[in-house]
């Protein structure tokens, strides 16, 4: 069975974290661009909101593929680090990365940190549960005014600091994972300077550029 | 000049280890980085204490025998060499140098700052290898190889084993050693027969060496003496996922395994 081969292996797992962290980056390029409608007002993101409830299967079949896909990213991000750490008992005294970047070596713990995030960010905006203890007094969470409930969430400094800084981390995830996905899964062509780099590099940038416009468009009151 | 070399001294496999300092003066700028251990060793001998062990053998970065952490780099500062080829004018007087031995699981430290990378071979025995009939060599232009595939297989092949991929990379991972071997027969006509079941039987025995995963750092690349790029990684996972999937049928081969 191919997929138990994938597993049992270090290089089928990290396969199985390029396909599961690229169906990922296809979910986040979407959801920037769905959230981006914010700034044409309450009427035409209440509606884009209301048409994606209103799929209904369609909407479960993608929150179980998605949940899937981050639960599988991160049991073998789980595994891989265990499997790491046994490889080398005795560290040493001195190591000086010489070529590594900055994102690919914050890949674990920006990793559990967008782990967090995600929790957060679910019970904030979709199921509300948190939207309390991180809004003003008064404001309230609607299932239907998601334009409002951003508006409200985000006047908040401490909110909108959170979720800029979750994007940083995702700008540095996104940079790393989506070129060394395509690198894992053999994609790539040798060349000094591959096609799937600068592709990577845009979409980490467009996606941080994207998200974290809407909290501070709030917070300097461009949206309102 | 005059050093301060911080040295691993380890006297067996499983005795405790330690940094230990030592004092290398007059050393010329001009003396390879061994010949200033052998300097350093001699003055060790004749005080009677004991030499510190490294593996060495050719000395001119062809056989991968030496190899070493130098100040937290594999085989030194300098770039695309060996520890043999790293010479002294790459340090400046005064200079405290760390010398650790290289870090794995899967490479034992026999003593001091020689490991055993027994680990290697064994990955190589597992599938770097084709089955052909020996006999004479047969004309060197009866099979065709394109220019670029030949070009691509010669820089794979230039991995000496040294082992300083595993010690450079942050999890200790053999990717670019395996992928290095797996690349130089795949790449060829002579590597096709075998080339899914070496792919799968080469990163089985990496795994149960206890090498760790790539997640592409690209530290083994820089720390490589033969520059040896992570594409060959990227080819070694294509294709171990292409044996993986669709099992593809072997046209010829030596086994009778199945």
């Amino acid at each position: 069975m191919w997929a138990l081969t994938l597993y049992r292996s270090t290089i089928g797992k990290k396969i199985i974290m390029a396909v599961t962290g690229l169906v990922l980056v296809v979910f986040v390029i979407g959801h920037m661009a769905g959230n981006l409608q914010e700034f044409l007002g309450p009427a035409r993101m209440n509606a884009y909101a209301a048409f994606l409830k209103s799929t209904g299967e369609l909407l479960w079949i993608a929150r179980i593929g998605l949940i899937a896909a981050t639960v599988l990213h991160v049991l073998m991000a789980w595994q891989l680090t265990q499997i790491k750490r046994a490889a080398r008992p005795v560290d040493y005294t001195k190591r000086e990365p010489q070529v590594s970047t900055l994102a690919s070596r914050t890949m674990r713990w920006g990793g559990v940190f967008l782990l967090v995030f995600i929790v957060f960010h679910i019970l904030h905006f979709t199921t509300g549960t948190v939207f309390p203890i991180a809004s003003q007094p008064g404001d309230q969470f609607s299932h239907t005014d998601v334009y409002g409930n951003v508006v409200s969430a985000f006047r908040t400094p401490w909110v909108t600091a959170f979720y800029v800084v979750a994007m940083l981390f995702l700008l540095l995830h996104l940079f790393h994972g989506a070129w060394s996905s395509v690198r894992t899964l053999g994609l790539s062509k040798p060349s000094d300077h591959p096609l799937h780099r600068r592709i990577s590099t845009v979409i980490a940038v467009v996606v941080w550029l994207g998200f974290s416009a809407i909290p501070v468009a709030v917070l300097l009151g461009v949206i309102r | 000049m005059n050093l301060t070399l911080q040295v691993w001294r380890q006297p067996g496999p499983t005795a405790e280890g330690g940094l230990k300092e030592y004092k290398a003066t007059d050393v010329s700028p001009d003396m390879s980085f061994l010949e200033m251990l052998d300097v350093v060793n001699e003055r060790l001998i004749e005080k009677g204490e004991m030499p510190i062990a490294f593996d060495h053998d050719c000395r001119e970065g062809i056989c991968g025998s030496c190899g070493m952490m130098i100040n937290g780099v594999a085989h030194g500062p300098s770039r695309g060499t060996a520890t043999c080829q790293l010479h002294m004018r790459s340090f400046r007087d005064g200079d405290t140098i760390v010398i650790e031995p290289w870090r794995a699981r899967a490479f034992p430290v026999i003593k001091d700052l020689v490991v055993n990378r027994g680990a290697l071979d064994r990955i190589i025995a597992a599938g770097g290898y084709i089955t052909a009939p020996t006999g004479s060599a047969q004309d060197a232009n009866s099979i065709p190889v394109p220019k670029q595939d030949a070009d691509a297989s010669m820089d794979a092949a230039a991995c000496i084993g040294c082992g300083a991929c595993v010690a450079a990379c942050p999890n200790g991972s053999a990717s670019l050693f395996t992928g290095a071997k797996i690349s130089h027969l795949g790449l060829l006509p002579q590597g096709q027969p075998e080339r899914y079941r070496r792919a799968l039987s080469m990163v089985a025995q990496m795994d149960i060496e206890g090498f760790g995963g790539c997640t592409l750092f690209g530290e083994c690349q820089a720390a490589c003496p033969k520059e040896i790029s992570i594409d060959v990684i990227s080819r070694m996972n294509r294709d171990f996922l292409r044996a993986a999937v669709t099992k593809p049928a072997e046209r010829s081969g030596g086994g009778g395994d199945g």
